[in-house]
């Protein structure tokens, strides 16, 4: 790598971290302000709106109190894991959205600019931050890497709540981890490699894998509510019995570091089920978005600006459907949330990954190239098994008690 | 299962999870295009469905006669059947032998808001008021003597009447 190219990747990477960082710093603000909102919408109200437009500064407000508020820590408190406890969930948190594409790529470029002389970049350059070979590997690791955040916390504020959220949080997170990674197998089998960038790509020669592994989706889209610790898995800080969970003993700046954490998260992960089984910056129904950008015309930058709106609407789109499901479904009951992770999630994710893997030899076996056909063929596989485990998820045949009862009845 | 659920046999179309959820989600949807029903307080004081009942029984006002002075007689029966013990009464006579309030103080801190008060003033003089903006500087403020207690212009409750209990 000659100088003018490392000079050229360290711009190009310097000005995406500050950008995806200040994004999402202001998608937090603007999703809590949606949440807040949107929960009052849901329940007849009208939220906050008197701190600027429509409320909209309300959070703004908000994080300037908490920054002027008093620390509190308590005596027994381990003063250097209570400090450090929200900062691992907050980088967590932040390092997710690393691995994400967010719009198309951008042309080679190669010009001589003020202060930093010449600069070259060869090929596209790719729209994420890192682009890792080991992909959403990379996720599943840091992800699980926010839990010590909610665990740590929650045992080091030596308060029984927050001890009691703190081994919940680890309980739940741990078993849902594993149908989280085990539905993305079958990602990794359709697309046959981990990068993000590579997926996409597959969903854009074949279809999006909402339609090639539907259950797949599913049972990610559960899990993450369970990943994100939002209702109805927000065990960790189950309001009704644990005082606040984990956070019990937080207070100023070091609490507003969770909350941040914990809207980063929802974005993160709803970019992610854009990006898995959404095409992620693709527009659908079209081929101009997916061409190779060779030089910087208006149409390759209009190409960018496209997809990238694609990207943030999809995101956004899921982002709202978490704030949706928040405000609909009441939380589950601890056994309930255990139950449903190990004894329904997990099998059903392992009978389907044996499946899918069946189902893509056979297609490959007969020949078939990866195209919309590919996508459809395996569509029609899915279809059967999400009617299968809908018909499979009916409270009767959920609940032991309930066929056992029926059982002595007959 | 190490906790013993009870579980109600429920007909078949009511049990599945998946279509509760989703019949749930409809539900919520549906509120959010539905009017909010909240009140503006500051700027709205009254909506089309809800005003203040004239029935409400607030800060006291004490009414005067048309010179301009209280029409209290300081005949004590006020301070007397207070529960809340909050109404100050000292009385005077001037040299016609009409009696009247030298001191006459209500602690709107200690007032229960019953308004015994009212019902039992033989010269209807004391009332509580349709009246709920209340907020001082000093807890002082908040013992209201009888220049500010006719100075108030709210309008005074109709209190509940047990031979018309419909306010007719």
């Amino acid at each position: 790598m000659t100088p003018e190219e490392l000079k050229g990747l360290l711009l190009v990477s310097s000005i995406k971290i500050g950008v995806v960082f200040a994004v999402i710093m202001i998608g937090v603000i603007m999703i809590i302000w949606v949440e807040r909102r949107g929960s009052a919408l849901l329940q007849d109200r009208l939220g906050p709106n008197r701190v600027g437009p429509l409320g909209l500064l309300q959070n703004v407000a908000d994080g300037l109190k908490n920054f002027t508020k008093e620390e509190v820590m308590p005596l027994q408190a381990d003063p250097v894991i209570f400090v450090m406890a929200p900062m691992m969930s907050f980088v967590a948190a932040m390092l997710l959205f690393a691995v994400v594409p967010f719009a198309a790529p951008l042309p080679p470029f190669d010009v001589t600019l003020p202060l930093i002389g010449h600069v070259v970049h060869e090929g596209p350059v790719a729209m994420v931050i890192a682009n890792l070979p080991v992909g959403f590997l990379f996720i599943l690791a840091v992800s699980s890497i926010a839990v010590y955040g909610i665990v740590l916390a929650g045992w080091s504020s030596n308060s029984k709540y927050a001890f009691l959220g703190a081994l919940r949080a680890s309980a739940q997170m741990i078993s849902y981890e594993i149908p989280l990674a085990m539905s993305l197998v079958v990602v990794l089998l359709l697309a046959g490699n981990v990068p993000l960038g590579d997926i996409i790509a597959f969903q854009q020669q074949t279809t999006w894998f909402v339609f090639a592994a539907t259950l797949s989706w599913l049972l990610f889209h559960v899990a993450t509510f369970a990943e994100t610790n939002r209702m109805p898995f927000d065990l960790a800080e189950a309001e009704a019995e644990l005082v606040a969970g984990f956070h019990t003993e937080y207070s100023s700046m070091k609490f507003a570091m969770f909350f941040i954490a914990e809207y980063t998260g929802l974005i993160t992960m709803s970019a992610l089920i854009a990006t898995l089984f959404f095409g992620g910056w693709d527009i659908p129904f079209t081929t101009w978005d997916e061409q190779e950008a060779t030089n910087w015309s208006f149409g390759t930058l209009f190409r960018v600006g496209m997809t990238n709106l694609f990207f943030i609407g999809k995101t956004f789109f899921f982002a709202w459907v978490y704030i949706w499901v928040r405000w609909t479904v009441p939380r589950f009951r601890f056994d309930q949330v255990m139950h449903l992770g190990w004894k329904i999630l997990l099998p059903i994710s392992l009978g389907y990954i044996v499946v899918m893997a069946s189902a893509v030899l056979v297609l490959e076996r007969l020949g078939m190239v990866h195209d919309w056909k590919y996508g459809m063929a395996l569509f029609a596989v899915n279809v059967p098994l999400v009617a299968l485990c809908v018909f499979g998820l009916d409270r009767d045949r959920l609940l032991l008690g309930a066929r056992l009862r029926s059982q002595a009845e007959t | 299962m190490a906790i013993t659920v009870k579980v109600m046999k429920r007909p078949e179309h009511e049990v599945s999870y998946l279509r509760a959820t989703l019949k749930g989600l409809a539900l919520t949807f549906s509120h959010l295009l539905r009017p909010s029903v909240t009140m503006q307080y500051p700027e709205q004081t009254a909506t089309d469905d809800w005003t203040l009942s004239p029935r409400w029984r607030g800060t006291h006002r004490m009414l005067t006669d048309e010179q301009g002075r209280s029409k209290c007689v300081a005949c004590g029966l006020c301070p007397q059947i207070c529960p809340a013990n909050c109404i100050k009464l000292v009385p005077g006579e001037d040299e016609q032998g009409n009696r009247y309030p030298l001191i006459y103080e209500i602690d709107e801190f200690r007032c229960v808001f019953c308004g015994y008060c009212q019902e039992v003033c033989p010269e209807e003089a004391i009332h509580v008021g349709v009246h709920y903006e209340n907020a001082e500087y000093e807890r002082g403020r908040f013992v209201y003597d009888l220049e500010r207690l006719c100075a108030q212009t709210h309008p005074v409750s109709t209190l509940w009447d047990p031979s018309d209990p419909k306010g007719q």
